[in-house]
């Protein structure tokens, strides 16, 4: 921290909500000073950072094997030492295949992440833009939409992200098209991506529609307009950086769910089929937790947990920081 | 305002229609005709073209141009929309009943979780809410948070295995399965507190403290009325305006039941049926349980708009 940075520091630490952003401080760089001082939203940062590390290392093993053309070890089936319990070899215990639960978990947490990211290529895009035309042409473009979005939201969320999973994979696997795509990706994660991105997208287009309709008005638009900005022009560059934030805070917020919804998705059997998911692995150890296998049960369920506790309270403080709007004074910071 | 609420109302039949449309796509034009399904795999041809005549499934999917214009809605879809709208279910593909009595029978299991469960979460949650709200920024308020969060970031799926496991079948404090008696309920109601009583109490947290820094209550501190009675008598009584807008939303949701706490828990409900139905591909019982459900949520969403200019008399509609 630079010396001239310090007297503003404290001063936004004091007052939050009476923070008038100099010309040259960004938004980014007030939430990120906010964040700084909130100490729990740091240590969720500091175990994000421990799981994205985990993700790249476990994307590097998948892919080395990929391209080696062997299969990966964590595939590897040993029968003879199958549900053993932890010891210093294997830190939790094998699984029904005497695969490392350990390496199990690992790979978990690439399918979480993936997961995270391809339903967001398809929520983030179909949401911003949709929202983005309602709320910017109004009219009948916006009615439109807005009949789209719920006739969507009407449909029990579980018939239409089932559905969507069935027929996508179904016809990932029919065509021959899409066989190089199934090489790197497993048709089941696609499936459920597709399904819970055409049904997620609905919280975000709102959103965005709700911010667009208040900045059309606004005097910058109408200066854009006068200078003779076309209306493409005004949408995605003028208004967009301003509403940017908002993907952020709802993609923070919509990955934990993603990650939990994956579970009962396994549970019902629409779900990845040749990975090993934290979905997969609960399920898998359902019947031995009767046998008094609790490792297996035990080790998902925690990685899971802090997974998603770090992404629940960063996107919360991420939120708070981001959109000054819901800081409600102290309220927040308590 | 009676055109409004006439408007919200009439607004039911568009979304319903198009909630019908998506539905019908995903089971009898992406899915392929459904009598294949029925017949099983060793089918003789004529046994597929009879089932597919019995049941409709030789028209055309949308409108029928071969006999314009007299029977032009002589179609699948117009079919399965009139039916529905005369709450002519038809029967179940798999059991050979009427759909109307498989809802009928449903809707008793399901509601017998679905009521206590969502009764108890509502009372604990905003009785803890108060709590936080009350001692917002100390200990309290801090722990209950952090445990809300905690909570929410286990999978219900854990929660359910882990009460099985312990309390009902190392413990013998409950049943495992089934549905018999009123002790069959104790446990799903109460996992299904446990799992998602966290986000109500920090949903309600926010809507109090909201309310908490408002004007009024400073007005009220000022003129020294003491703390409890502001929480009570005057930030309650505000904050029961999005409190009674987010029960309204939930009451669909007790009907369509609970999922898991249903498969798991072997209580036959609306919820379970509705999976198994999806699973079996049994389209007459899908379109009906979405047909209900969608028209039950579009109506208690826009109950909820009426109730809330009812609620709250500031807000004025156009």
């Amino acid at each position: 921290m630079s010396a001239d940075d310090l007297p503003r520091a404290t001063f936004a630490a004091g007052r939050p909500t009476d923070v008038i952003p100099a010309a040259s401080e960004s938004l980014w760089r007030m939430a990120w000073r906010q964040l700084r001082q909130n100490r729990l939203a740091m240590v969720c940062l500091v175990i994000l950072c421990v799981y994205t590390g985990t993700w790249f290392y476990a994307e590097g093993v998948y892919w080395t094997a990929k391209i080696r053309g062997v299969i990966p070890n964590y595939k590897i089936s040993h029968y003879e030492i199958r549900n053993e319990p932890p010891s210093r070899a294997h830190l939790l215990g094998t699984n029904f295949a005497g695969r490392d639960n350990l390496q199990q978990l690992v790979q978990g947490t690439r399918i979480a992440f993936e997961i995270g990211l391809l339903t967001s290529v398809i929520v983030i895009p179909l949401g911003f833009v949709l929202g983005a035309l309602a709320g910017y042409f109004g009219r009948k473009l916006d009615s439109a939409i807005v009949y789209l979005y719920s006739v969507v939201a009407s449909v029990p969320d579980i018939l239409l992200i089932m559905s969507i999973a069935y027929v996508t994979r179904s016809a990932v696997d029919r065509s021959p098209a899409m066989q190089s795509v199934t090489r790197y990706i497993d048709s089941g994660l696609l499936a459920i991506c597709v399904g819970m991105g055409f049904t997620g997208w609905v919280g975000l287009c709102r959103i965005i529609r709700g911010e667009y309709l208040k900045h059309r008005e606004r005097q910058y638009v109408l200066a854009a307009r006068a200078l003779g900005a076309s209306h493409g022009s005004i949408m995605f560059r003028h208004i967009a950086p301003n509403v940017a934030h908002l993907i952020i805070i709802n993609f923070s917020l919509r990955f934990p769910n993603l990650i939990l919804a994956e579970v009962v998705l396994s549970y019902l059997g629409i779900g990845i089929a040749n990975e090993p998911s934290w979905g997969t692995i609960i399920n898998d150890a359902k019947q031995r937790l009767w046998l008094g296998n609790w490792w297996e049960l035990g080790g998902a369920t925690i990685a899971m947990f802090f997974l998603v506790l770090a992404l629940n309270i960063f996107g919360d403080a991420l939120r708070d920081a981001l959109d000054p709007k819901l800081r409600t004074a102290e309220a927040k910071t308590g | 305002m009676t055109a409004y609420i006439i408007r919200r109302l009439l607004s039911v039949i568009p979304i319903t229609i198009g909630v019908m449309f998506i539905t019908f796509f995903v089971f009898r034009v992406v899915g392929g005709n459904p009598a294949y399904r029925i017949a099983g795999k060793n089918a003789t041809a004529t046994r597929i073209a009879q089932i597919s005549h019995e049941r409709g499934y030789d028209k055309p999917l949308f409108l029928n141009f071969r006999q314009f214009p007299r029977h032009l809605l002589d179609a699948q879809f117009p079919q399965v929309c009139w039916k529905l709208v005369h709450f002519d279910f038809g029967e179940s593909v798999i059991t050979k009943q009427h759909v109307s009595t498989m809802l009928l029978e449903g809707a008793g299991p399901s509601l017998c979780v679905t009521t206590p469960l969502f009764a108890i979460e509502l009372t604990l949650g905003i009785a803890l809410a108060l709590l936080a709200a009350y001692y917002r920024g100390g200990w309290i308020d801090r722990g209950l948070v952090l445990l809300s969060v905690m909570g929410m970031s286990v999978s219900s799926l854990v929660y359910i295995m882990l009460a099985q496991y312990w309390l009902a079948s190392q413990w013998r404090l409950f049943p495992v399965w089934g549905f018999e008696s009123p002790r069959y309920l104790i446990l799903p109601v109460l996992v299904g507190v446990i799992a998602g009583v966290g986000a109500e109490v920090r949903f309600y947290r926010t809507v109090v403290l909201d309310e908490m820094y408002q004007e009024y209550v400073r007005t009220a501190r000022a003129k020294g009325v003491s703390s409890r009675a502001i929480l009570f008598r005057h930030v309650l009584r505000n904050a029961l305006i999005p409190i009674l807008t987010n029960v309204i939303i939930a009451i669909p949701f007790l009907y369509t039941g609970a999922l898991l706490l249903e498969n798991f828990f072997g209580i036959p409900g609306l919820g379970r049926l509705t999976v198994m139905a999806l699973f079996n591909f049994d389209d007459d019982v899908v379109f009906a349980t979405t047909f209900i459900g969608s028209i039950l949520f579009v109506l208690f969403n826009a109950l909820t708009d009426i109730a809330y200019t009812w609620a709250d008399p500031r807000i004025r509609i156009k």
